[in-house]
């Protein structure tokens, strides 16, 4: 740490990349421009996870905040034609400029203290020394699935409200708008096709590598179930797969599986040996295993299923369903 | 940078990355220069495929082992395919609005979804 | 310190898209861009975490800020998907194709003109 650190040209070129690249987002003057920017974004951010020792983050960054909210505002373009309300605002309101530059103030005065006290001690020591206990060797999983545990059940819980609530609130859409209508119409069936054979079980390969790994080294959950979304994705955008009204019922259990799994486990370990989310040591390993792998079939099929939007009603049909 | 010695394979790594960084650079002005959309993800892509590759040669140099080498290998493989699906359907996509890419917002109702291929990745 | 360090660096860029989010979330005109400008802010937030583990252990890992960030990764892209739905479903009243879906095929041979009767807030 002594000297000049030779990443600094790097660390100034990827922070100005990072603020130009948020206010182009937010000046862009169209809607497909202002969302290609952000998810180029989303990959600069990623990187810049990598360069500060995140690389769990970095990954759920790149798949997620990258990945599949791209896929998600790319969804939602198809139904926005026209032109968009005027993108720059009227005349600067001082009140909210005036607040928002009062909080960043406030907050630049955070940073400042931080980065210029003597090092803090942090969580860091505590969770090196509760490692061991914890069923894995990787601490971001142990964090996640075991200290922390309750956090991450509510996170898939949050997963299942909005999956519960876009489809309540996608149910009025018109089904002309169907995400999936749109490859054939392109004529590019064999090109999608060819590469979904190739893409999808590479996919899922990776999907399931990512979860065991997450044990030991960057990856888990979060990152696998993101992936194997990206294969549900996938699938429909090439026609391999199209959800239909009878798929219902299986997704509706898929999304609730791991929060399932994950209740159940903490009320065996709570009721039986101990306190809940206190999984014992010689346990810990099968039981973190197990309730990843459920939440990363929730995870994978929620996100999956915010991308298609409607629930999979015989909306299309003339006899559609009504709010 | 430092005027401490650095071992061959990474000397040969910087230089492998810089070379790619080269085409990545040539397949940028070509985006930022080339008159039509079809030229320009001519150059893109073929640069771009080239540089990621060299890129991706440096860091197995420097990596050293096998097993890293052919997860740096199957990244590769993994973009190109990407970027060849990508550049098929923004090519057809240009082709049915005449071989220009249309510049009112009113065609995004037929946008292919060229970004999420690279959700995979 | 004279010389700063990515702790700093990064710090103050998050600040910039806090900010540059924060002001534009309140002030957008659109509500797609409202939702982006809400992402960045939290993308901002979260660098001032990562930031702070990172002062804990350079180039290790701290792993309570870095899972509290990927919760509020999971967290925000449920939340986009909400709005998002909020977004199409609004569109889709104004449009007033919204449960009739035997009219969708006109509704999009015709971009109807009541589009921008009233202001999208």
């Amino acid at each position: 740490m002594s000297g000049i650190d030779p990443m600094l040209p790097f660390d100034v070129a990827l922070a100005l990349a990072l603020v130009a690249l948020s206010w182009a987002v937010l000046a862009a003057a169209d809607r497909f421009a202002m969302v290609v920017l952000f998810i180029v974004l989303g990959l600069m951010v990623a990187l810049a996870w990598v360069r500060l020792g995140a690389p769990d983050v970095a990954l759920a960054e790149a798949a997620i905040g990258a990945g599949v909210t791209g896929a998600l505002l790319l969804a939602t373009l198809r139904h926005l034609r026209g032109p968009e309300a005027a993108p720059a605002p009227g005349p600067v309101r001082w009140s909210v400029a005036a607040l928002v530059a009062g909080v960043t103030v406030a907050l630049g005065a955070v940073v400042v203290a931080v980065a210029t006290a003597p090092r803090p001690e942090g969580l860091a020591g505590p969770v090196r020394d509760n490692l061991p206990a914890s069923g894995v060797e990787h601490a971001v999983t142990a964090v996640l699935l075991n200290f922390r545990a309750h956090d991450t059940l509510m996170e898939v819980v949050v997963l299942l409200i909005a999956v519960i609530v876009v489809w309540a609130v996608d149910r009025g859409l018109a089904a002309a708008h169907d995400p999936a209508a749109g490859p054939e119409a392109d004529g590019l069936g064999p090109v999608q096709a060819g590469y979904a054979r190739l893409a999808l079980p590479a996919a899922v390969v990776l999907g399931i590598y990512l979860l065991w790994a997450g044990a030991h080294a960057p990856g888990g959950a979060f990152q696998a179930g993101a992936v194997l979304s990206a294969v549900g994705i996938m699938a429909v955008l090439a026609g391999r797969w199209r959800p239909e009204a009878h798929h219902r019922a299986w997704a509706r259990a898929v999304f609730g599986l791991g929060a399932a799994v994950f209740v159940l486990v903490a009320l065996g370990v709570g009721l039986g040996p101990g306190v809940a989310y206190e999984y014992p040591p010689h346990l810990a390993k099968p039981l973190i295993l197990a309730i990843e792998a459920a939440v990363t079939l929730s995870i994978a099929a929620t996100l999956a299923a915010l991308f298609f939007g409607r629930e999979p009603a015989p909306v299309s049909r003339s006899r559609g369903r009504r709010p | 940078m430092s005027a401490i010695p650095i071992p061959a394979s990474e000397a040969a790594g910087l230089a492998l990355m810089a070379l790619g960084a080269v085409f990545f650079v040539a397949g940028t002005v070509g985006m930022l220069r080339f008159p039509c959309a079809v030229s320009r993800l001519h150059a893109l892509t073929k640069a771009d495929t080239m540089g990621l590759g060299l890129v991706v040669l440096g860091a197995a140099v420097m990596a050293g082992t096998g097993g890293a080498a052919l997860r740096l290998a199957l990244i590769w493989i993994c973009v190109a395919l990407a970027g060849a699906l990508g550049a098929q359907l923004i090519a057809a996509f240009v082709r049915r609005h005449g071989g220009q890419w249309p510049e009112t917002e009113a065609s995004a109702t037929e946008m292919p979804d060229t970004g999420t291929p690279e959700v995979g990745q | 310190m004279s010389v700063p360090g990515p702790d700093l660096i990064y710090g103050v860029a998050g600040l910039g898209m806090f900010g540059l989010g924060l002001h534009h979330a309140m002030t957008a005109a659109a509500p797609l861009r409202r939702v982006l400008a809400l992402k960045i802010c939290a993308i901002g937030a979260s660098f001032l975490l990562i930031v702070a583990a990172w002062r804990v252990a350079p180039g290790a890992i701290d792993a309570v800020p870095h899972a509290l960030v990927i919760t509020g990764i999971v967290v925000m892209v449920s939340a986009m998907a909400v709005a998002l739905a909020l977004i199409r479903r609004i569109r889709a009243l104004q449009d007033g194709e919204d449960t009739q879906p035997g009219h969708t095929q006109a509704g999009d041979t015709q971009p109807g003109h009541t589009r921008n009767r009233e202001g999208r807030q």
